[in-house]
Protein backbone atom coordinates (compact mmCIF):
# COMPACT_ATOMS: atom_id res chain seq x y z
CA UNK A 1 0.00 0.00 0.00
CA UNK A 2 0.97 3.70 -0.30
CA UNK A 3 -1.08 7.09 -0.22
CA UNK A 4 -0.84 9.49 -3.41
CA UNK A 5 -2.25 12.75 -3.47
CA UNK A 6 -1.64 15.47 -6.36
CA UNK A 7 -3.23 19.04 -6.75
CA UNK A 8 -3.39 20.97 -9.72
CA UNK A 9 -4.28 24.40 -9.51
CA UNK A 10 -6.20 26.16 -12.16
CA UNK A 11 -7.70 29.15 -9.71
CA UNK A 12 -4.92 31.42 -8.90
CA UNK A 13 -6.33 32.52 -6.05
CA UNK A 14 -5.35 29.17 -4.39
CA UNK A 15 -2.22 29.24 -4.93
CA UNK A 16 -1.08 30.55 -1.13
CA UNK A 17 -3.04 27.70 -0.33
CA UNK A 18 -1.19 25.24 -1.99
CA UNK A 19 1.06 23.37 1.08
CA UNK A 20 -2.24 23.85 3.35
CA UNK A 21 -4.09 22.18 1.26
CA UNK A 22 -1.53 19.43 -0.07
CA UNK A 23 -0.64 19.03 3.87
CA UNK A 24 -4.54 18.11 4.86
CA UNK A 25 -4.77 15.73 2.10
CA UNK A 26 -1.08 14.16 3.04
CA UNK A 27 -2.41 13.48 6.34
CA UNK A 28 -5.53 11.56 5.41
CA UNK A 29 -3.44 9.43 3.58
CA UNK A 30 -1.54 8.35 6.71
CA UNK A 31 -2.64 4.52 7.28
CA UNK A 32 -1.70 4.03 3.59
CA UNK A 33 1.57 4.83 4.25
CA UNK A 34 3.26 5.60 7.72
CA UNK A 35 6.99 4.70 7.16
CA UNK A 36 7.91 7.89 4.75
CA UNK A 37 6.84 10.70 3.59
CA UNK A 38 7.09 13.13 0.72
CA UNK A 39 5.99 16.27 -1.14
CA UNK A 40 7.15 18.07 -4.52
CA UNK A 41 5.69 21.84 -5.15
CA UNK A 42 6.02 23.69 -8.60
CA UNK A 43 6.80 27.54 -6.70
CA UNK A 44 7.17 30.91 -8.05
CA UNK A 45 9.20 31.08 -11.28
CA UNK A 46 11.29 33.68 -11.17
CA UNK A 47 13.82 34.82 -14.83
CA UNK A 48 16.83 33.57 -14.90
CA UNK A 49 17.03 31.81 -11.77
CA UNK A 50 16.53 28.03 -10.79
CA UNK A 51 16.14 25.98 -7.11
CA UNK A 52 18.60 23.05 -5.86
CA UNK A 53 16.85 20.99 -2.92
CA UNK A 54 19.36 18.97 -1.63
CA UNK A 55 19.08 16.98 1.72
CA UNK A 56 21.72 16.14 4.37
CA UNK A 57 22.01 13.23 7.16
CA UNK A 58 24.31 15.67 9.13
CA UNK A 59 22.56 19.63 8.35
CA UNK A 60 24.36 21.23 10.84
CA UNK A 61 27.78 20.37 9.10
CA UNK A 62 26.46 20.10 5.24
CA UNK A 63 24.95 23.39 5.35
CA UNK A 64 27.12 25.45 7.47
CA UNK A 65 28.93 28.27 5.11
CA UNK A 66 27.28 26.56 1.96
CA UNK A 67 26.00 29.58 0.59
CA UNK A 68 29.51 31.79 1.26
CA UNK A 69 31.37 28.43 -0.19
CA UNK A 70 28.69 27.78 -3.32
CA UNK A 71 28.61 31.27 -4.66
CA UNK A 72 32.57 31.08 -4.14
CA UNK A 73 32.64 28.36 -6.26
CA UNK A 74 30.51 29.22 -8.90
CA UNK A 75 31.50 32.98 -8.53
CA UNK A 76 27.80 34.07 -8.18
CA UNK A 77 25.54 35.06 -6.17
CA UNK A 78 23.50 32.12 -4.16
CA UNK A 79 20.75 32.09 -1.37
CA UNK A 80 20.47 28.83 0.91
CA UNK A 81 17.22 27.98 2.52
CA UNK A 82 17.56 25.66 5.13
CA UNK A 83 14.35 23.87 6.54
CA UNK A 84 15.18 20.86 8.78
CA UNK A 85 17.42 18.00 6.82
CA UNK A 86 16.84 20.04 3.42
CA UNK A 87 18.33 22.87 2.34
CA UNK A 88 16.67 25.31 -1.40
CA UNK A 89 19.66 26.64 -3.04
CA UNK A 90 18.44 30.06 -5.34
CA UNK A 91 21.18 30.27 -8.23
CA UNK A 92 21.29 31.55 -11.54
CA UNK A 93 19.58 28.99 -13.95
CA UNK A 94 22.87 29.05 -15.97
CA UNK A 95 25.35 27.55 -13.48
CA UNK A 96 22.97 24.34 -12.37
CA UNK A 97 25.38 22.06 -13.43
CA UNK A 98 28.15 24.40 -12.08
CA UNK A 99 26.87 24.48 -8.91
CA UNK A 100 26.35 20.61 -8.69
CA UNK A 101 29.29 19.97 -9.59
CA UNK A 102 31.00 22.08 -6.98
CA UNK A 103 28.52 21.16 -4.35
CA UNK A 104 29.57 17.11 -5.27
CA UNK A 105 32.94 17.79 -4.81
CA UNK A 106 32.57 20.15 -1.55
CA UNK A 107 29.36 18.61 0.00
CA UNK A 108 29.81 14.85 -1.05
CA UNK A 109 27.13 14.36 1.93
CA UNK A 110 24.49 16.17 0.25
CA UNK A 111 22.06 14.11 -1.89
CA UNK A 112 20.06 16.04 -4.36
CA UNK A 113 16.25 15.76 -4.25
CA UNK A 114 15.48 17.86 -7.10
CA UNK A 115 16.76 20.51 -9.37
CA UNK A 116 14.64 22.83 -11.76
CA UNK A 117 13.13 26.46 -12.15
CA UNK A 118 10.38 26.06 -9.78
CA UNK A 119 10.31 22.40 -8.55
CA UNK A 120 11.12 21.72 -4.69
CA UNK A 121 11.02 17.92 -2.95
CA UNK A 122 10.93 17.25 0.57
CA UNK A 123 10.93 13.84 1.91
CA UNK A 124 11.76 12.40 4.91
CA UNK A 125 11.12 8.78 7.22
CA UNK A 126 8.29 9.40 9.63
CA UNK A 127 4.66 10.04 10.12
CA UNK A 128 3.22 12.43 6.89
CA UNK A 129 2.18 15.27 10.02
CA UNK A 130 5.35 15.35 11.45
CA UNK A 131 7.06 15.31 8.06
CA UNK A 132 5.23 18.42 6.74
CA UNK A 133 5.80 20.10 10.02
CA UNK A 134 9.52 19.82 9.87
CA UNK A 135 9.96 21.00 6.61
CA UNK A 136 7.08 23.85 6.86
CA UNK A 137 4.51 22.40 4.09
CA UNK A 138 1.70 24.53 5.38
CA UNK A 139 3.31 27.34 4.51
CA UNK A 140 4.07 26.82 0.90
CA UNK A 141 2.58 28.34 -2.26
CA UNK A 142 2.64 27.04 -5.79
CA UNK A 143 1.22 26.13 -9.14
CA UNK A 144 0.49 22.76 -8.13
CA UNK A 145 2.12 19.56 -6.16
CA UNK A 146 2.31 16.29 -5.58
CA UNK A 147 2.13 14.40 -1.81
CA UNK A 148 3.26 10.66 -1.64
CA UNK A 149 2.84 8.40 1.88
CA UNK A 150 5.01 5.62 2.09
CA UNK A 151 4.16 1.94 2.61
CA UNK A 152 7.64 0.37 1.86
CA UNK A 153 7.79 -3.06 -0.18
CA UNK A 154 10.29 -3.08 -2.34
CA UNK A 155 13.43 -1.61 -0.65
CA UNK A 156 14.20 0.00 2.61
CA UNK A 157 12.44 2.54 4.45
CA UNK A 158 15.06 5.43 4.28
CA UNK A 159 14.51 8.76 2.92
CA UNK A 160 16.16 8.05 -0.12
CA UNK A 161 13.82 5.38 -1.00
CA UNK A 162 10.86 8.08 -0.02
CA UNK A 163 8.72 9.39 -3.14
CA UNK A 164 8.73 11.63 -4.68
CA UNK A 165 11.65 10.81 -6.76
CA UNK A 166 12.62 13.62 -9.19
CA UNK A 167 15.61 12.30 -12.22
CA UNK A 168 15.00 15.45 -14.49
CA UNK A 169 14.91 19.38 -14.78
CA UNK A 170 11.51 20.09 -12.82
CA UNK A 171 9.96 16.74 -12.99
CA UNK A 172 9.25 14.29 -10.56
CA UNK A 173 6.91 10.53 -10.00
CA UNK A 174 5.64 9.02 -7.13
CA UNK A 175 4.11 5.80 -7.32
CA UNK A 176 1.73 3.17 -5.25
CA UNK A 177 2.60 -0.18 -6.32
CA UNK A 178 5.16 -2.53 -7.01
CA UNK A 179 7.47 -2.92 -10.16
CA UNK A 180 8.80 -6.33 -11.51
CA UNK A 181 10.89 -5.90 -14.19
CA UNK A 182 12.83 -2.63 -11.90
CA UNK A 183 16.44 -4.53 -11.76
CA UNK A 184 16.62 -5.58 -15.71
CA UNK A 185 15.29 -1.97 -16.78
CA UNK A 186 17.72 0.00 -14.12
CA UNK A 187 20.68 -2.05 -16.11
CA UNK A 188 19.43 -0.91 -19.45
CA UNK A 189 18.80 2.44 -18.49
CA UNK A 190 22.39 2.42 -16.92
CA UNK A 191 24.02 1.07 -20.63
CA UNK A 192 22.02 4.41 -21.88
CA UNK A 193 23.73 6.65 -19.17
CA UNK A 194 20.98 6.97 -17.13
CA UNK A 195 22.17 5.81 -13.46
CA UNK A 196 19.98 5.82 -10.69
CA UNK A 197 20.96 6.34 -7.02
CA UNK A 198 19.07 4.02 -4.84
CA UNK A 199 17.80 -0.06 -4.92
CA UNK A 200 14.30 1.33 -4.99
CA UNK A 201 11.71 0.11 -8.45
CA UNK A 202 9.81 3.68 -8.47
CA UNK A 203 12.86 5.41 -9.09
CA UNK A 204 13.55 3.71 -11.88
CA UNK A 205 10.70 4.41 -13.59
CA UNK A 206 11.13 7.66 -13.10
CA UNK A 207 14.35 7.42 -14.73
CA UNK A 208 12.67 5.86 -17.32
CA UNK A 209 10.35 8.65 -17.99
CA UNK A 210 13.39 11.35 -17.67
CA UNK A 211 15.40 9.08 -20.24
CA UNK A 212 12.23 8.75 -23.09
CA UNK A 213 11.64 12.91 -22.32
CA UNK A 214 15.83 13.57 -23.36
CA UNK A 215 14.98 11.44 -26.57
CA UNK A 216 11.96 14.02 -27.51
CA UNK A 217 8.98 12.21 -26.39
CA UNK A 218 6.51 14.52 -24.51
CA UNK A 219 5.79 13.95 -20.62
CA UNK A 220 2.33 12.37 -22.42
CA UNK A 221 4.76 9.92 -25.03
CA UNK A 222 6.71 8.83 -22.28
CA UNK A 223 3.68 7.33 -19.94
CA UNK A 224 2.08 5.82 -23.30
CA UNK A 225 5.37 4.13 -23.72
CA UNK A 226 5.95 3.13 -19.85
CA UNK A 227 2.72 1.20 -20.57
CA UNK A 228 4.44 -1.38 -22.28
CA UNK A 229 7.82 -1.05 -20.75
CA UNK A 230 7.08 -1.14 -17.19
CA UNK A 231 5.93 -4.38 -15.66
CA UNK A 232 3.63 -4.72 -12.00
CA UNK A 233 1.42 -2.58 -10.35
CA UNK A 234 1.37 1.23 -10.38
CA UNK A 235 -0.91 4.03 -10.10
CA UNK A 236 1.77 7.16 -10.82
CA UNK A 237 1.26 10.63 -10.54
CA UNK A 238 4.04 12.85 -12.45
CA UNK A 239 4.57 16.59 -11.98
CA UNK A 240 6.56 18.82 -14.74
CA UNK A 241 7.10 22.73 -13.95
CA UNK A 242 3.52 23.31 -16.60
CA UNK A 243 1.78 19.76 -15.61
CA UNK A 244 0.70 16.94 -13.52
CA UNK A 245 -0.06 13.57 -14.69
CA UNK A 246 -1.92 9.98 -13.87
CA UNK A 247 -1.37 7.01 -15.31
CA UNK A 248 -2.70 3.44 -13.57
CA UNK A 249 -1.38 0.07 -14.92
CA UNK A 250 -3.85 -1.97 -17.02
CA UNK A 251 -4.74 -4.07 -14.28
CA UNK A 252 -5.36 -1.33 -11.81
CA UNK A 253 -5.82 -2.87 -8.75
CA UNK A 254 -4.11 0.21 -6.85
CA UNK A 255 -7.05 3.05 -6.17
CA UNK A 256 -7.16 6.48 -7.54
CA UNK A 257 -9.85 8.89 -7.45
CA UNK A 258 -9.98 12.22 -9.53
CA UNK A 259 -11.97 15.93 -8.94
CA UNK A 260 -12.36 18.19 -11.22
CA UNK A 261 -13.50 21.63 -10.77
CA UNK A 262 -13.19 25.30 -12.13
CA UNK A 263 -10.58 25.48 -9.44
CA UNK A 264 -9.12 22.65 -9.69
CA UNK A 265 -7.61 18.94 -10.57
CA UNK A 266 -7.21 16.77 -7.71
CA UNK A 267 -6.12 13.01 -7.52
CA UNK A 268 -6.01 10.71 -3.83
CA UNK A 269 -5.59 7.29 -3.52
CA UNK A 270 -8.83 7.43 -1.99
CA UNK A 271 -12.08 9.59 -2.10
CA UNK A 272 -11.01 10.11 1.74
CA UNK A 273 -7.96 12.53 0.66
CA UNK A 274 -10.34 15.01 -1.08
CA UNK A 275 -13.20 15.26 1.21
CA UNK A 276 -11.61 18.77 2.60
CA UNK A 277 -10.93 20.78 -0.79
CA UNK A 278 -13.52 23.58 -1.81
CA UNK A 279 -16.55 22.83 -3.94
CA UNK A 280 -15.83 18.68 -3.39
CA UNK A 281 -19.56 18.04 -3.18
CA UNK A 282 -20.24 19.71 -6.69
CA UNK A 283 -16.93 18.46 -8.24
CA UNK A 284 -16.82 15.96 -11.25
CA UNK A 285 -15.32 12.81 -9.32
CA UNK A 286 -14.00 9.69 -11.00
CA UNK A 287 -11.65 6.64 -11.39
CA UNK A 288 -8.89 6.99 -14.14
CA UNK A 289 -9.27 4.30 -16.65
CA UNK A 290 -6.19 1.83 -16.52
CA UNK A 291 -4.14 1.89 -18.78
CA UNK A 292 -5.28 5.50 -19.88
CA UNK A 293 -2.82 8.55 -19.57
CA UNK A 294 -4.26 11.93 -18.45
CA UNK A 295 -2.75 14.81 -18.17
CA UNK A 296 -3.33 18.21 -17.36
CA UNK A 297 -1.03 21.20 -18.33
CA UNK A 298 -0.83 25.33 -17.35
CA UNK B 1 -35.28 8.68 12.22
CA UNK B 2 -32.36 8.37 14.27
CA UNK B 3 -29.30 10.85 13.07
CA UNK B 4 -25.76 9.53 13.53
CA UNK B 5 -22.96 12.29 12.86
CA UNK B 6 -20.05 9.91 12.06
CA UNK B 7 -17.37 12.67 12.05
CA UNK B 8 -18.25 13.30 15.80
CA UNK B 9 -18.89 10.34 17.20
CA UNK B 10 -16.40 7.88 15.36
CA UNK B 11 -16.90 4.90 13.99
CA UNK B 12 -16.78 2.53 16.87
CA UNK B 13 -19.84 3.97 18.90
CA UNK B 14 -21.35 3.95 14.87
CA UNK B 15 -21.28 -0.08 15.05
CA UNK B 16 -21.67 -0.20 18.97
CA UNK B 17 -25.27 0.84 18.20
CA UNK B 18 -25.75 -0.79 14.83
CA UNK B 19 -25.05 -4.09 16.45
CA UNK B 20 -27.02 -3.70 19.05
CA UNK B 21 -30.64 -3.66 16.97
CA UNK B 22 -32.18 -6.81 17.38
CA UNK B 23 -35.32 -8.51 15.32
CA UNK B 24 -38.29 -6.66 16.82
CA UNK B 25 -35.97 -3.14 16.53
CA UNK B 26 -38.67 -0.23 16.38
CA UNK B 27 -35.20 1.72 15.90
CA UNK B 28 -35.67 0.80 11.92
CA UNK B 29 -34.66 4.23 10.37
CA UNK B 30 -30.96 5.66 10.46
CA UNK B 31 -29.18 7.91 8.97
CA UNK B 32 -25.28 8.45 8.78
CA UNK B 33 -24.23 12.09 8.42
CA UNK B 34 -20.47 13.26 7.73
CA UNK B 35 -18.79 9.87 6.49
CA UNK B 36 -16.29 11.81 4.32
CA UNK B 37 -14.94 8.95 2.84
CA UNK B 38 -14.17 6.60 5.63
CA UNK B 39 -14.18 2.87 5.26
CA UNK B 40 -16.43 0.22 6.50
CA UNK B 41 -19.09 2.55 7.31
CA UNK B 42 -21.88 0.13 8.38
CA UNK B 43 -20.58 -3.43 8.07
CA UNK B 44 -21.53 -6.83 10.00
CA UNK B 45 -25.35 -5.19 10.50
CA UNK B 46 -27.70 -8.20 11.34
CA UNK B 47 -31.40 -6.14 11.70
CA UNK B 48 -34.26 -5.46 9.29
CA UNK B 49 -32.79 -1.93 9.88
CA UNK B 50 -32.34 0.55 6.93
CA UNK B 51 -29.33 2.78 7.03
CA UNK B 52 -28.87 5.83 4.27
CA UNK B 53 -25.84 7.67 4.54
CA UNK B 54 -25.21 10.41 3.82
CA UNK B 55 -22.30 11.15 1.25
CA UNK B 56 -19.48 8.88 -0.04
CA UNK B 57 -18.00 6.42 1.73
CA UNK B 58 -14.49 4.51 1.36
CA UNK B 59 -14.11 0.69 1.63
CA UNK B 60 -16.34 -2.02 2.12
CA UNK B 61 -19.35 -0.27 3.43
CA UNK B 62 -22.11 -2.91 4.35
CA UNK B 63 -19.86 -5.82 4.06
CA UNK B 64 -20.88 -8.67 5.11
CA UNK B 65 -24.73 -7.37 5.76
CA UNK B 66 -27.67 -9.43 6.34
CA UNK B 67 -31.13 -8.40 6.39
CA UNK B 68 -30.41 -5.08 6.54
CA UNK B 69 -30.73 -1.98 3.73
CA UNK B 70 -28.12 0.43 3.51
CA UNK B 71 -28.53 3.52 1.29
CA UNK B 72 -25.20 5.58 0.21
CA UNK B 73 -26.40 8.73 -1.12
CA UNK B 74 -22.93 9.12 -2.84
CA UNK B 75 -20.74 6.95 -4.43
CA UNK B 76 -19.10 4.07 -2.80
CA UNK B 77 -15.32 2.65 -2.43
CA UNK B 78 -13.29 -0.07 -2.95
CA UNK B 79 -15.29 -3.42 -1.98
CA UNK B 80 -18.79 -2.12 -0.89
CA UNK B 81 -20.97 -4.73 0.19
CA UNK B 82 -18.43 -7.70 0.12
CA UNK B 83 -19.95 -10.78 2.03
CA UNK B 84 -23.10 -9.36 2.26
CA UNK B 85 -25.08 -12.58 2.85
CA UNK B 86 -28.94 -10.96 2.25
CA UNK B 87 -30.27 -7.37 2.54
CA UNK B 88 -29.99 -4.56 0.03
CA UNK B 89 -27.35 -2.23 -0.80
CA UNK B 90 -28.70 0.99 -2.79
CA UNK B 91 -25.61 3.17 -3.76
CA UNK B 92 -26.95 6.58 -5.52
CA UNK B 93 -23.62 7.42 -7.46
CA UNK B 94 -21.32 5.53 -8.59
CA UNK B 95 -18.93 2.11 -7.23
CA UNK B 96 -15.73 1.42 -7.12
CA UNK B 97 -13.81 -1.70 -7.74
CA UNK B 98 -14.84 -5.00 -6.64
CA UNK B 99 -18.35 -4.19 -5.71
CA UNK B 100 -19.58 -7.04 -3.80
CA UNK B 101 -17.27 -9.61 -3.95
CA UNK B 102 -17.80 -13.19 -2.42
CA UNK B 103 -21.37 -11.77 -1.57
CA UNK B 104 -23.71 -14.79 -1.21
CA UNK B 105 -26.86 -13.36 -1.23
CA UNK B 106 -29.18 -10.01 -1.03
CA UNK B 107 -29.43 -7.31 -3.87
CA UNK B 108 -26.43 -4.86 -4.51
CA UNK B 109 -28.64 -1.79 -6.92
CA UNK B 110 -25.46 0.80 -8.54
CA UNK B 111 -27.93 3.95 -9.94
CA UNK B 112 -24.24 4.92 -11.57
CA UNK B 113 -21.17 3.28 -12.83
CA UNK B 114 -19.10 0.14 -11.17
CA UNK B 115 -15.58 0.14 -11.73
CA UNK B 116 -13.17 -2.88 -12.45
CA UNK B 117 -13.99 -6.65 -11.11
CA UNK B 118 -17.59 -6.25 -10.18
CA UNK B 119 -19.32 -8.88 -8.80
CA UNK B 120 -15.54 -10.83 -8.74
CA UNK B 121 -16.25 -14.29 -7.08
CA UNK B 122 -20.23 -13.70 -6.69
CA UNK B 123 -21.64 -16.54 -4.56
CA UNK B 124 -25.77 -15.44 -4.89
CA UNK B 125 -25.66 -12.25 -4.55
CA UNK B 126 -27.73 -9.83 -7.51
CA UNK B 127 -26.08 -7.07 -8.51
CA UNK B 128 -27.93 -4.78 -10.96
CA UNK B 129 -26.04 -1.79 -12.55
CA UNK B 130 -27.76 1.21 -14.31
CA UNK B 131 -25.20 2.39 -16.12
CA UNK B 132 -21.01 0.66 -17.03
CA UNK B 133 -19.35 -1.82 -15.17
CA UNK B 134 -15.47 -1.82 -15.82
CA UNK B 135 -12.63 -4.85 -16.93
CA UNK B 136 -13.20 -8.39 -15.10
CA UNK B 137 -16.34 -7.68 -13.73
CA UNK B 138 -17.75 -11.60 -12.42
CA UNK B 139 -14.22 -13.16 -12.39
CA UNK B 140 -14.88 -16.63 -11.46
CA UNK B 141 -18.43 -15.45 -10.06
CA UNK B 142 -19.72 -18.30 -8.79
CA UNK B 143 -23.74 -17.89 -8.86
CA UNK B 144 -26.34 -14.89 -8.71
CA UNK B 145 -27.15 -12.49 -11.20
CA UNK B 146 -25.00 -9.44 -12.24
CA UNK B 147 -27.46 -6.92 -14.66
CA UNK B 148 -25.52 -4.30 -16.75
CA UNK B 149 -27.96 -1.73 -18.11
CA UNK B 150 -24.80 0.16 -20.12
CA UNK B 151 -21.92 -1.67 -21.26
CA UNK B 152 -19.39 -4.21 -19.88
CA UNK B 153 -15.55 -3.92 -19.75
CA UNK B 154 -13.27 -6.14 -21.11
CA UNK B 155 -12.68 -10.04 -20.16
CA UNK B 156 -16.42 -9.87 -18.46
CA UNK B 157 -17.24 -13.48 -16.41
CA UNK B 158 -13.52 -14.79 -16.69
CA UNK B 159 -13.22 -18.38 -15.33
CA UNK B 160 -17.10 -18.04 -14.55
CA UNK B 161 -19.21 -20.60 -12.92
CA UNK B 162 -22.80 -20.49 -12.74
CA UNK B 163 -23.71 -17.37 -12.19
CA UNK B 164 -25.84 -15.29 -14.80
CA UNK B 165 -25.38 -11.71 -16.41
CA UNK B 166 -27.51 -9.55 -18.30
CA UNK B 167 -26.15 -6.79 -20.28
CA UNK B 168 -27.66 -4.36 -22.27
CA UNK B 169 -25.16 -2.53 -24.45
CA UNK B 170 -21.60 -3.56 -25.12
CA UNK B 171 -19.41 -6.14 -24.36
CA UNK B 172 -15.82 -5.23 -24.60
CA UNK B 173 -14.42 -8.86 -24.70
CA UNK B 174 -15.54 -11.84 -22.85
CA UNK B 175 -12.97 -13.81 -20.64
CA UNK B 176 -11.94 -17.12 -20.62
CA UNK B 177 -15.37 -19.31 -20.83
CA UNK B 178 -17.42 -17.25 -20.98
CA UNK B 179 -20.08 -17.06 -23.65
CA UNK B 180 -23.58 -15.46 -24.94
CA UNK B 181 -26.43 -17.68 -24.00
CA UNK B 182 -30.02 -17.72 -25.39
CA UNK B 183 -32.53 -16.04 -23.35
CA UNK B 184 -35.06 -18.10 -21.99
CA UNK B 185 -38.52 -17.09 -21.00
CA UNK B 186 -37.61 -18.00 -16.83
CA UNK B 187 -34.39 -15.22 -17.77
CA UNK B 188 -36.46 -12.74 -18.90
CA UNK B 189 -38.37 -13.63 -15.55
CA UNK B 190 -35.18 -12.86 -13.86
CA UNK B 191 -34.36 -10.16 -14.99
CA UNK B 192 -37.85 -8.78 -14.86
CA UNK B 193 -38.06 -9.43 -10.81
CA UNK B 194 -34.37 -8.28 -10.50
CA UNK B 195 -35.30 -4.37 -12.79
CA UNK B 196 -38.34 -3.79 -10.30
CA UNK B 197 -36.51 -4.17 -7.33
CA UNK B 198 -33.67 -1.84 -8.82
CA UNK B 199 -35.96 0.66 -10.08
CA UNK B 200 -35.04 0.25 -13.34
CA UNK B 201 -36.93 0.62 -16.30
CA UNK B 202 -34.94 -0.84 -18.83
CA UNK B 203 -36.47 -3.47 -20.50
CA UNK B 204 -35.33 -7.02 -20.39
CA UNK B 205 -36.21 -7.89 -24.03
CA UNK B 206 -32.89 -5.56 -24.59
CA UNK B 207 -30.08 -7.46 -22.64
CA UNK B 208 -28.37 -10.08 -23.70
CA UNK B 209 -27.44 -13.15 -21.42
CA UNK B 210 -23.95 -14.55 -20.96
CA UNK B 211 -22.44 -17.25 -18.79
CA UNK B 212 -20.20 -20.61 -18.45
CA UNK B 213 -19.13 -22.25 -21.58
CA UNK B 214 -18.36 -24.47 -18.40
CA UNK B 215 -15.14 -25.92 -20.60
CA UNK B 216 -12.79 -24.70 -17.68
CA UNK B 217 -14.35 -26.83 -14.88
CA UNK B 218 -15.42 -29.80 -15.83
CA UNK B 219 -12.96 -32.47 -16.81
CA UNK B 220 -12.56 -33.40 -20.15
CA UNK B 221 -11.24 -36.54 -21.35
CA UNK B 222 -9.26 -35.10 -23.85
CA UNK B 223 -6.97 -33.32 -21.83
CA UNK B 224 -6.44 -36.59 -19.67
CA UNK B 225 -2.50 -36.60 -20.87
CA UNK B 226 -2.21 -32.83 -19.25
CA UNK B 227 -2.59 -34.82 -15.65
Amino acid sequence: MCGIVGLFLKDKSLEPKLGEMLTEMLITMTDRGPDSAGIAVYGDDTEGRAKLTIQAANPDVVFEHLERDLAAAINEHVTVRVKDTHAVIDLPEDKMAEARAALKEMRPDARVMSAGETIEIYKEVGLPGDVAQRFDIPQLTGTHGIGHTRMATESAVTTLGAHPFSTGPDQCLVHNGSLSNHNSLRRTLAREGVMTETENDTEVAAAYLTWKMQNGHTLGEALEAGIDDLDGFYTFVVGTKDGFGVVRDPIACKPAVMAETDQYVAFGSEYRALVSLPGIEDARVWEPEPATVYFWNH
Amino acid sequence: MLTFDLGEKGLRALHEELHAQTQTTNETAWEIVNPKGSHAIAVGLDAPIEVTVRGSTGYYCGGMNKQATVVIDGSAGPGTGENMMSGKIVIEGDASQYLGATAHGGLIVVKGNASSRCGISMKGVDIVVHGNVGHMSAFMAQSGNLVVCGDAGDALGDSCYEARFFVRGEVKSLGADCEKKEMRPEHIEILTRLLAEAECDAKPEEFTRYGSARKLYNFDVDNAGDY
